[in-house]
Protein backbone atom coordinates (compact mmCIF):
# COMPACT_ATOMS: atom_id res chain seq x y z
CA UNK A 1 0.00 0.00 0.00
CA UNK A 2 1.17 3.49 -0.82
CA UNK A 3 0.12 6.77 0.69
CA UNK A 4 -1.44 9.26 -1.70
CA UNK A 5 -3.00 12.67 -1.56
CA UNK A 6 -5.93 13.01 -3.90
CA UNK A 7 -6.91 16.59 -4.65
CA UNK A 8 -10.53 17.04 -5.71
CA UNK A 9 -11.43 20.40 -7.21
CA UNK A 10 -15.15 21.12 -7.42
CA UNK A 11 -16.34 24.08 -9.46
CA UNK A 12 -19.62 25.32 -10.84
CA UNK A 13 -20.38 24.23 -14.37
CA UNK A 14 -19.80 26.89 -16.96
CA UNK A 15 -22.92 29.00 -17.27
CA UNK A 16 -24.15 28.42 -13.71
CA UNK A 17 -24.46 31.77 -11.94
CA UNK A 18 -22.02 32.26 -9.03
CA UNK A 19 -23.35 35.21 -6.99
CA UNK A 20 -20.64 34.87 -4.34
CA UNK A 21 -17.89 35.06 -6.95
CA UNK A 22 -19.60 38.09 -8.52
CA UNK A 23 -19.73 39.79 -5.12
CA UNK A 24 -16.06 38.97 -4.49
CA UNK A 25 -15.14 40.36 -7.91
CA UNK A 26 -16.96 43.60 -7.15
CA UNK A 27 -15.16 43.87 -3.80
CA UNK A 28 -11.81 43.49 -5.56
CA UNK A 29 -12.80 46.19 -8.02
CA UNK A 30 -13.78 48.43 -5.12
CA UNK A 31 -10.22 47.97 -3.84
CA UNK A 32 -8.97 49.31 -7.15
CA UNK A 33 -8.06 46.04 -8.88
CA UNK A 34 -8.91 45.46 -12.52
CA UNK A 35 -10.12 42.02 -13.59
CA UNK A 36 -12.49 40.70 -16.20
CA UNK A 37 -13.80 37.62 -14.37
CA UNK A 38 -13.50 35.67 -11.15
CA UNK A 39 -14.34 32.02 -10.70
CA UNK A 40 -14.23 30.23 -7.37
CA UNK A 41 -13.84 26.53 -6.62
CA UNK A 42 -13.70 24.21 -3.64
CA UNK A 43 -10.59 22.12 -3.21
CA UNK A 44 -10.51 18.98 -1.07
CA UNK A 45 -7.27 17.21 -0.18
CA UNK A 46 -7.80 13.58 0.73
CA UNK A 47 -4.99 11.57 2.28
CA UNK A 48 -5.51 7.89 1.63
CA UNK A 49 -3.72 4.59 1.20
CA UNK A 50 -4.16 2.60 -1.97
CA UNK A 51 -2.55 -0.13 -4.08
CA UNK A 52 -1.66 2.34 -6.79
CA UNK A 53 -2.47 5.79 -8.11
CA UNK A 54 -5.29 4.49 -10.29
CA UNK A 55 -7.19 2.97 -7.37
CA UNK A 56 -6.58 6.08 -5.24
CA UNK A 57 -8.01 8.15 -8.06
CA UNK A 58 -10.99 5.85 -8.49
CA UNK A 59 -11.85 6.11 -4.80
CA UNK A 60 -11.54 9.92 -4.77
CA UNK A 61 -13.64 10.03 -7.92
CA UNK A 62 -16.41 8.07 -6.21
CA UNK A 63 -16.24 10.41 -3.19
CA UNK A 64 -16.71 13.37 -5.52
CA UNK A 65 -19.63 11.64 -7.29
CA UNK A 66 -21.41 10.71 -4.11
CA UNK A 67 -20.85 13.73 -1.90
CA UNK A 68 -18.24 16.37 -2.68
CA UNK A 69 -19.86 17.53 -5.93
CA UNK A 70 -23.48 17.92 -6.93
CA UNK A 71 -23.64 16.74 -10.56
CA UNK A 72 -26.52 19.10 -11.32
CA UNK A 73 -24.37 22.20 -10.86
CA UNK A 74 -20.77 21.04 -10.52
CA UNK A 75 -17.86 19.75 -12.57
CA UNK A 76 -14.91 18.29 -10.74
CA UNK A 77 -11.47 16.93 -11.38
CA UNK A 78 -9.21 14.64 -9.39
CA UNK A 79 -5.41 14.76 -9.22
CA UNK A 80 -3.42 12.12 -7.31
CA UNK A 81 0.12 12.44 -5.98
CA UNK A 82 2.22 10.09 -3.88
CA UNK A 83 2.66 11.44 -0.40
CA UNK B 1 -52.41 9.11 10.44
CA UNK B 2 -49.31 10.40 12.22
CA UNK B 3 -46.90 12.55 10.26
CA UNK B 4 -43.23 12.12 11.14
CA UNK B 5 -41.33 15.41 11.08
CA UNK B 6 -37.71 14.39 10.79
CA UNK B 7 -35.43 16.48 12.98
CA UNK B 8 -31.74 16.76 12.14
CA UNK B 9 -29.12 18.67 14.11
CA UNK B 10 -29.75 22.23 12.98
CA UNK B 11 -33.38 21.77 11.89
CA UNK B 12 -35.37 24.71 13.23
CA UNK B 13 -38.80 24.51 11.60
CA UNK B 14 -39.67 21.09 12.99
CA UNK B 15 -41.81 22.47 15.85
CA UNK B 16 -43.53 24.90 13.50
CA UNK B 17 -44.42 22.07 11.15
CA UNK B 18 -45.81 19.92 13.98
CA UNK B 19 -47.84 22.82 15.34
CA UNK B 20 -49.23 23.79 11.93
CA UNK B 21 -50.21 20.20 11.18
CA UNK B 22 -51.90 19.76 14.57
CA UNK B 23 -53.76 23.03 14.03
CA UNK B 24 -55.24 21.37 10.95
CA UNK B 25 -56.24 18.34 13.01
CA UNK B 26 -53.44 16.21 11.63
CA UNK B 27 -51.47 14.20 14.17
CA UNK B 28 -47.75 14.88 13.90
CA UNK B 29 -44.65 14.20 15.92
CA UNK B 30 -41.00 15.02 15.72
CA UNK B 31 -38.66 12.13 14.98
CA UNK B 32 -34.96 12.49 15.76
CA UNK B 33 -33.13 11.29 12.66
CA UNK B 34 -30.90 8.85 14.57
CA UNK B 35 -33.98 7.09 15.97
CA UNK B 36 -35.22 6.30 12.47
CA UNK B 37 -38.78 6.41 11.19
CA UNK B 38 -41.63 4.53 12.88
CA UNK B 39 -42.45 1.14 11.34
CA UNK B 40 -45.18 2.26 8.95
CA UNK B 41 -44.91 6.02 8.56
CA UNK B 42 -48.12 7.68 7.37
CA UNK B 43 -46.43 10.82 6.15
CA UNK B 44 -43.03 12.49 6.32
CA UNK B 45 -41.98 16.13 6.54
CA UNK B 46 -38.38 17.19 6.02
CA UNK B 47 -38.48 20.53 7.82
CA UNK B 48 -36.59 23.77 7.30
CA UNK B 49 -33.49 24.90 9.13
CA UNK B 50 -29.77 24.66 8.73
CA UNK B 51 -29.04 20.97 9.12
CA UNK B 52 -25.36 20.32 9.79
CA UNK B 53 -24.73 24.06 9.52
CA UNK B 54 -25.19 23.91 5.74
CA UNK B 55 -21.69 22.39 5.57
CA UNK B 56 -20.48 21.63 2.06
CA UNK B 57 -23.87 22.57 0.54
CA UNK B 58 -27.24 23.18 2.13
CA UNK B 59 -28.81 19.77 2.74
CA UNK B 60 -25.77 17.80 1.59
CA UNK B 61 -25.01 16.16 4.94
CA UNK B 62 -28.57 15.39 5.99
CA UNK B 63 -29.26 13.91 2.54
CA UNK B 64 -26.65 11.23 3.29
CA UNK B 65 -27.85 10.50 6.84
CA UNK B 66 -29.05 6.89 7.27
CA UNK B 67 -32.65 7.97 7.92
CA UNK B 68 -32.85 9.23 4.33
CA UNK B 69 -32.61 5.66 3.04
CA UNK B 70 -35.78 4.99 5.06
CA UNK B 71 -37.37 8.16 3.69
CA UNK B 72 -36.58 7.14 0.10
CA UNK B 73 -37.96 3.65 0.71
CA UNK B 74 -41.16 5.12 2.18
CA UNK B 75 -41.43 7.56 -0.73
CA UNK B 76 -41.14 4.70 -3.21
CA UNK B 77 -43.91 2.88 -1.34
CA UNK B 78 -46.21 5.87 -1.84
CA UNK B 79 -45.94 7.51 1.59
CA UNK B 80 -46.42 11.29 1.18
CA UNK B 81 -43.13 13.15 1.66
CA UNK B 82 -42.88 16.95 1.84
CA UNK B 83 -39.58 18.85 1.94
CA UNK B 84 -39.74 22.49 2.97
CA UNK B 85 -36.83 24.94 2.57
CA UNK B 86 -33.84 23.08 4.03
CA UNK B 87 -36.02 19.99 3.62
CA UNK B 88 -36.30 20.83 -0.08
CA UNK B 89 -32.53 21.14 -0.29
CA UNK B 90 -32.21 17.76 1.47
CA UNK B 91 -34.78 16.26 -0.89
CA UNK B 92 -32.98 17.38 -4.01
CA UNK B 93 -29.55 16.48 -2.61
CA UNK B 94 -30.83 12.98 -1.87
CA UNK B 95 -32.32 12.53 -5.34
CA UNK B 96 -35.97 12.51 -4.23
CA UNK B 97 -36.60 15.38 -6.63
CA UNK B 98 -34.68 16.72 -9.64
CA UNK B 99 -32.47 19.82 -9.77
CA UNK B 100 -30.61 21.65 -7.02
CA UNK B 101 -31.19 24.64 -4.77
CA UNK B 102 -28.18 26.92 -4.57
CA UNK B 103 -27.09 30.46 -3.67
CA UNK B 104 -29.71 33.16 -4.33
CA UNK B 105 -28.89 35.40 -7.28
CA UNK B 106 -28.77 38.28 -4.79
CA UNK B 107 -26.11 36.39 -2.74
CA UNK B 108 -28.21 37.38 0.28
CA UNK B 109 -30.44 35.62 2.76
CA UNK B 110 -34.00 36.64 1.90
CA UNK B 111 -36.91 36.54 4.32
CA UNK B 112 -40.09 37.91 2.76
CA UNK B 113 -43.59 36.97 1.63
CA UNK B 114 -43.79 35.79 -1.98
CA UNK B 115 -46.59 34.91 -4.35
CA UNK B 116 -46.79 31.45 -5.89
CA UNK B 117 -48.84 30.31 -8.85
CA UNK B 118 -50.35 26.88 -8.39
CA UNK B 119 -49.29 25.00 -11.53
CA UNK B 120 -50.99 21.70 -10.70
CA UNK B 121 -54.22 21.39 -8.76
CA UNK B 122 -54.55 17.63 -9.16
CA UNK B 123 -51.85 16.57 -6.70
CA UNK B 124 -52.26 15.69 -3.02
CA UNK B 125 -50.44 18.95 -2.16
CA UNK B 126 -52.78 21.22 -4.05
CA UNK B 127 -56.31 19.80 -3.78
CA UNK B 128 -57.24 22.95 -1.80
CA UNK B 129 -56.42 25.15 -4.79
CA UNK B 130 -57.38 25.63 -8.40
CA UNK B 131 -54.80 25.64 -11.15
CA UNK B 132 -53.59 29.20 -11.64
CA UNK B 133 -54.45 30.28 -8.08
CA UNK B 134 -52.04 32.78 -6.54
CA UNK B 135 -51.11 32.06 -2.93
CA UNK B 136 -48.97 34.03 -0.48
CA UNK B 137 -46.36 32.09 1.47
CA UNK B 138 -43.09 33.34 3.01
CA UNK B 139 -39.58 32.42 1.98
CA UNK B 140 -36.56 32.47 4.31
CA UNK B 141 -33.44 31.22 2.58
CA UNK B 142 -30.02 32.09 1.25
CA UNK B 143 -29.79 29.11 -1.08
CA UNK B 144 -33.10 28.76 -2.85
CA UNK B 145 -32.21 29.38 -6.47
CA UNK B 146 -33.46 26.38 -8.42
CA UNK B 147 -30.88 25.14 -10.89
CA UNK B 148 -31.34 22.25 -13.26
CA UNK B 149 -29.64 21.04 -16.42
CA UNK B 150 -31.40 22.05 -19.63
CA UNK B 151 -32.49 18.54 -20.66
CA UNK B 152 -33.66 17.68 -17.14
CA UNK B 153 -35.62 20.94 -17.10
CA UNK B 154 -37.30 20.03 -20.40
CA UNK B 155 -38.23 16.66 -18.92
CA UNK B 156 -39.54 18.32 -15.74
CA UNK B 157 -41.78 20.62 -17.76
CA UNK B 158 -42.87 17.88 -20.20
CA UNK B 159 -43.81 15.66 -17.27
CA UNK B 160 -45.71 18.57 -15.69
CA UNK B 161 -43.84 18.22 -12.42
CA UNK B 162 -43.49 21.92 -11.57
CA UNK B 163 -45.85 22.40 -8.62
CA UNK B 164 -45.40 26.14 -7.88
CA UNK B 165 -43.80 29.06 -9.70
CA UNK B 166 -42.93 32.47 -8.24
CA UNK B 167 -45.32 35.05 -9.69
CA UNK B 168 -46.71 38.54 -9.15
CA UNK B 169 -50.03 39.25 -7.42
CA UNK B 170 -51.86 38.72 -10.72
CA UNK B 171 -50.27 35.36 -11.31
CA UNK B 172 -47.82 36.51 -13.98
CA UNK B 173 -44.57 34.56 -13.90
CA UNK B 174 -42.01 37.33 -14.37
CA UNK B 175 -38.35 38.01 -13.62
CA UNK B 176 -39.40 40.75 -11.19
CA UNK B 177 -41.48 38.25 -9.21
CA UNK B 178 -38.61 35.78 -9.03
CA UNK B 179 -37.02 36.39 -5.61
CA UNK B 180 -33.88 34.32 -6.00
CA UNK B 181 -33.12 33.81 -9.70
CA UNK B 182 -34.65 30.33 -9.88
CA UNK B 183 -34.64 28.72 -13.31
CA UNK B 184 -38.11 29.14 -14.87
CA UNK B 185 -39.30 30.73 -11.56
CA UNK B 186 -39.57 27.24 -10.08
CA UNK B 187 -40.44 27.34 -6.36
CA UNK B 188 -41.54 23.74 -5.86
CA UNK B 189 -41.40 20.46 -7.77
CA UNK B 190 -42.79 16.96 -7.62
CA UNK B 191 -40.75 13.80 -7.35
CA UNK B 192 -41.26 10.81 -9.61
CA UNK B 193 -44.42 10.16 -7.65
CA UNK B 194 -46.88 12.95 -7.05
CA UNK B 195 -46.85 12.02 -3.37
CA UNK B 196 -43.33 13.50 -3.11
CA UNK B 197 -42.92 17.27 -3.25
CA UNK B 198 -40.35 19.86 -2.23
CA UNK B 199 -40.66 23.64 -2.10
CA UNK B 200 -38.52 26.49 -0.81
CA UNK B 201 -41.39 28.63 0.60
CA UNK B 202 -42.74 27.74 4.05
CA UNK B 203 -46.39 26.58 4.04
CA UNK B 204 -46.19 25.90 7.80
CA UNK B 205 -45.48 29.61 8.32
CA UNK B 206 -48.66 30.48 6.46
CA UNK B 207 -51.07 28.23 8.31
CA UNK B 208 -51.68 29.52 11.85
CA UNK B 209 -53.96 32.60 11.70
CA UNK B 210 -52.55 34.06 14.93
CA UNK B 211 -48.97 34.28 13.73
CA UNK B 212 -49.21 34.59 9.97
CA UNK B 213 -50.50 37.28 7.64
CA UNK B 214 -51.58 34.54 5.23
CA UNK B 215 -53.01 31.09 5.83
CA UNK B 216 -52.64 30.14 2.17
CA UNK B 217 -50.04 27.49 3.01
CA UNK B 218 -52.48 25.30 4.92
CA UNK B 219 -53.65 23.69 1.70
CA UNK B 220 -50.23 22.12 1.14
CA UNK B 221 -50.20 20.54 4.60
CA UNK B 222 -53.74 19.21 4.12
CA UNK B 223 -52.21 16.57 1.87
CA UNK B 224 -51.56 14.69 5.09
CA UNK B 225 -55.18 14.86 6.28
Amino acid sequence: MTEFTATVTVRLKRGVLDPEAETTKRALERLGFELSALRSADRFELDLEAEDAASAEARADEMAERLLANPTIHDYDVAVAER
Amino acid sequence: MTVSVVQFGGSNCDRDAVRALRHLGIDAERVWHEDGLPADPDGIVLPGGFSYGDYLRAGAMAARAPVMAEVREAAEAGVPVLGVCNGAQIGSESGLTPGAFTTNASARFQCEPVRLRVERADTPWTVAYDEGDVIEVPIAHGEGRFEIEADAHDELVDDDRVLFRYCDTDGNVTDEANPNGSTDNVAGVLGERETVAVLMPHPERATLPDVATSTDGAGVLRAFA
